[in-house]
């Protein structure tokens, strides 16, 4: 009986001890925006920030997560008060059927941080240094998260805005 | 009164551009975007309804043959496990897009490896998928042998529909004349669609009547096949697909998971969920079918082409009527009297055939322009310069004129803007590093079609609009495009239009499939609208036409007022028909366009990659320039696939498709796709509909590949006849 920290507000659950974070976030908590693409950690859809740090839901059992903290995209904003992240979206036409996109942007608001403490990937030259989040930085760091509509210019456009 | 209007001669009016909004074809945001952006916009299997049990299909083990038991007993003893159906209704495979009926059923029936044999129905999710993987199939083998090769010589092969043929002139001879000729055989590999959203629906009933919140495209037909394949009546089956998670043609027709969850849910009277997993997805719904092509150019010495032949080799599983239409595009691209164009059809045992987006072109074209640039090393001529003598006067397949033709425009816009005058003529010229750097071209085509479609619009009396159809968005942008043809007609800001959309108790259209979704339904918006304009304009005792609309202001003549006084708390509702008539027959139409390229290929390994890529598409009037953009950067993106990474990898033991995953079949990832470029050559097409718009979600893969594979012979001197050109087919070719 797992006990999360969903978007600031704790939260327990009775549920089997199979369902995986994906599937108690989609069926249990009521927070559809978290995507399940293929299950299998191949598409990034489902990706969510757990304590501070980005992860693929649907690899992962929920009762693996008991206490720990939790952001999924209903956490990021609303449409009526958007992430700048989920505003630069909006204006970047960053998505087409919006799938996707969910696990993009919380896909990207962590990365932005990582590329902010300075981790480096693996298009990064110099990896001693901080590297600067290029354009080409950006694809490969958001390579995971995959877009069959092919917004990926679009996404990449909306990320350099935000993170600039 | 439905203003109902039939394309039987061109709307030269074109009035959308008399308009004052000033918002048709503006750059707007989509207008569901905050809530894609914030996740609360509501795909199929996320609706949450009480007491809903989930559903889990278990699959065939084997390609043929019939179940010979299931043991029920086991399985029915496990927790939470409610039912297991193998009713003889459900689908052996989704319905093909457009059919309107039902496809094949009775899943006792074993057609292919993977296909569903049995829906396991459980409280929670996790016991169905438990349950459903211990479910226990014994099959009886099948009586004869079955074919899983299409190149096998034990295949049947028979002739596509007659539709595909053509066949004109003396082509042999055409090539045994000709100055230069060029005769190769190029293969392309299947595809899936691979939408982002697994196919899923839910299914609840009240009564005798049916709601499936469903993953589709085409709610219209959907309908028909859902209740004919049920045995019910249309007016009993309602589908509710207001976001769709990508289709591209996969969800063109009702598939087994609608089907076999309404047939558990009437049975357990609960709301019942059937999620299918990618895998799932993969092995049952329709793949692109692999081609084997052999094209034939026959030309003069300047490279007018005298004949053309494009004889194609497809598959498709025994009594499926779908074939690739791989010549669509041949049929009226280029000149040459002596033509000779057909589809095959091997009949094998792989999961049924059917449309993936741009069904025909997006293979044929990438085939024919890789032929045509091969043409013009022999001629010694530029590659454009090749293409555009080779335009012809009239479609020479039927004789009749194009509604329209840009593609020498898009050659030499997509040229201009590209760079192509610094592309060096010979291979191997350009070095950076350890890699090749090339340039190609391709052009694009992609044949427009026109649908029946209706929609209504209400201007109600504060002044808000709204537009409902039961058209889909499958991330095209209608809700953005409906709303502004309607913004633009009825003066009213943006803001203040609503697009209902992915209901079928809405007016019908033909829903989201062949690129013809935006110019027929929006037809139907804009002749809604117009009978809008008329009720308006009769309150000034004026004309239509020259009735002004803006930001809520009427003016006709002298006269002034605001619409709301106008329409005075009754809401004026307008209903409008289109229907595709004699222009379809008398004009050719199409969208044209043309790709160009730049790769790298890696000098020691052979791996190529993208470095740049420009698209000039003439697609008539443009609705909204960012989300026509970005179907075209979907489309090149495609194009990138085809051209390198997307393989459907099949057994040839057993049929069963060994890459049924977003792991091993590769579509483009974020690093797969550089800087793209869209350049569009505005037109406006009076023949195509009465809003001058054609087709542009499909034109982007049409032909994109083969400019890859030419810039890839630019580069390296390489030339791979056998998409997708992974770097095994190209690295014992690279010079030393």
């Amino acid at each position: 009986m797992p006990a999360l920290v969903i978007n600031g507000t704790l939260r327990s659950f009775d549920c089997d001890e199979r369902t995986s974070l994906l599937d108690l976030l989609r069926n249990h908590a009521g927070l559809t925006g978290t995507k399940k693409g293929c299950d299998h950690g191949q598409c990034g859809a489902c990706t969510v920030i757990v304590e501070g740090r980005r992860i693929n839901s649907c690899l992962s059992l929920a009762v693996m997560h008991d206490g720990d903290e939790v952001t999924t995209i209903e956490g990021l904003g609303t449409a009526t008060d958007l992430s700048p992240l989920q505003r630069a979206f909006v204006s970047h036409d960053a998505y087409q059927c919006g799938y996707c996109t969910p696990g993009q942007i919380c896909s990207a608001t962590a990365m932005i941080e990582e590329a902010r403490m300075g981790w480096p990937s693996a298009v990064t030259d110099d990896v001693e240094t901080s590297p600067e989040l290029s354009d080409n930085e950006i694809r490969e760091r958001m390579s995971g998260n995959l877009c069959r509509c092919a917004a990926y210019p679009n996404i990449v456009a909306a990320i350099r805005e935000t993170a600039a | 009164m439905t203003n109902t209007l039939t394309m039987d001669k061109p709307d030269v009016r074109n009035r959308l551009d008399a308009m004052a909004q000033g918002i048709i074809g503006a750059p707007l945001d989509r207008p569901e975007g905050p809530l894609k952006v914030v996740g609360t916009a509501t795909y199929a299997s996320e609706w949450q309804l009480p007491d809903m049990a989930y559903g889990v299909f278990a699959r065939a083990t084997v390609p043929a043959g019939k179940v010979a038991s299931i043991d029920r007993e086991a399985v029915l003893a496990m927790p939470g496990v409610l039912a297991i159906h193998d009713d003889p209704r459900m689908l052996v495979n989704p319905a093909q897009g457009g059919a309107g009926k039902k496809p094949l059923q009775d899943i006792r029936e074993i057609h292919y490896f993977g296909q569903t044999v049995a829906l396991v129905v459980a409280e929670t999710f996790e016991q169905a998928t438990a349950a459903a993987k211990a479910l226990k199939v014994e099959y009886a083998a099948p009586d004869d042998a079955s074919v899983f090769d299409p190149e096998s010589s034990a295949a049947t092969v028979e002739h596509g529909p007659d539709t595909q043929r053509v066949q004109t002139g003396d082509l042999d001879k055409a090539m045994a004349d000709a100055a230069f000729s060029v005769d190769v055989t190029y293969t392309t590999a299947g595809h899936a669609s691979a939408a982002m959203e697994p196919h899923a629906s839910i299914a609840s009933w009240q009564g005798d009547q049916l709601t499936l919140r469903g993953s589709l495209q085409m709610l219209n037909y959907n309908v028909a096949e859902l209740a004919d394949s049920l045995a019910v009546g249309q007016s009993q089956v309602r589908i509710l697909s207001p976001y769709v998670g990508g289709g591209f043609g996969s969800k063109l027709g009702v598939g087994e998971d609608s089907v076999a969850a309404a047939i558990a849910s009437r049975e357990l009277g609960r709301p019942v969920r059937v999620d299918m997993s990618r895998q799932q997805v993969f092995e049952t719904v329709m793949r692109r079918s692999e081609t084997r092509q052999r094209l034939r150019l026959a030309a003069r010495a300047d490279g007018v082409l005298t004949g053309i032949g494009h004889e194609c080799l497809v598959s498709n599983l025994p009594g499926e009527q779908y074939a690739e239409p791989v010549t669509q595009a041949t049929e009226f691209l280029y000149g040459g009297e002596n033509r000779m164009l057909s589809v095959d059809v091997a009949r094998i045992v792989r999961l049924c055939a059917g449309s993936v987006r741009a069904p025909g072109e997006a293979v044929g074209m990438q085939a024919l322009e890789s032929a045509m640039d091969e043409l013009a090393e022999k001629v010694g001529i530029d590659p454009v310069e090749l293409r555009k003598r080779n335009i012809p006067a009239i479609d020479p397949s039927q004789g009749t004129p194009y509604s329209s033709n840009t593609l020498a425009k898009c050659l030499d816009a997509g040229a201009a803007r590209f760079g192509w005058d610094q592309r060096q003529t010979q291979t191997c010229a350009t070095r950076e590093g350890e890699w090749w750097i090339g340039m190609g071209v391709a052009s694009a085509a992609r044949v427009h079609k026109l649908v029946e479609a209706s929609a209504r619009v209400t201007l109600a009396s504060d002044g808000t609009v709204k537009v409902e159809t039961d058209m889909t968005d499958i991330g095209t942008g209608t809700y953005a495009v409906l709303g502004q043809i309607a913004g633009e007609m009825l003066g009213t800001p943006i803001e203040k239009v609503s697009v209902c959309l992915g209901d079928s108790a809405l007016p019908a259209g033909p829903g989201s499939g062949g690129s013809w979704g935006a110019a027929s339904s929006g037809s139907a918006v804009f002749l809604a609208c117009e009978q809008i304009r008329q009720a308006l304009a009769k309150k000034f005792q004026g004309d239509e036409e020259a009735l002004s609309l803006k930001d809520g202001i009427a003016r006709l003549g002298e006269a002034s007022a605001m619409v709301v006084d106008l329409v005075a708390g009754k809401p004026i509702v307008g209903e409008g028909t289109i229907k595709p008539g004699e222009t379809s027959k008398a004009t050719r139409q199409a969208s044209y366009g043309a790709f160009f390229a730049e790769v790298a290929v890696n000098a020691y390994t052979g791996e190529t990659r993208v470095r740049r890529m420009t698209g000039a598409f003439g697609i008539g009037r443009v609705l909204n320039e960012k989300t026509a953009t970005s179907q075209c950067y979907g489309g090149m993106t495609w194009s990138i696939g085809s051209a390198l990474t997307e393989e459907l990898a099949f057994d040839l033991r057993d049929g069963h498709l060994v890459n049924h995953d977003l792991a091993e079949y590769h579509v483009p990832v974020n690093l797969d796709v550089p800087a793209l470029e869209v350049v569009f050559v505005e037109e406006r097409d009076p023949h195509a509909s009465p809003i001058q718009a054609k087709g542009v979600g499909e034109l982007g893969i049409c032909g994109g590949a083969g400019a890859i594979a030419n810039a890839i012979y630019n580069a390296c001197g390489v030339r791979v006849r056998d998409f997708p050109m992974t770097l095994d087919k190209i690295i014992g070719g690279l010079p030393d």
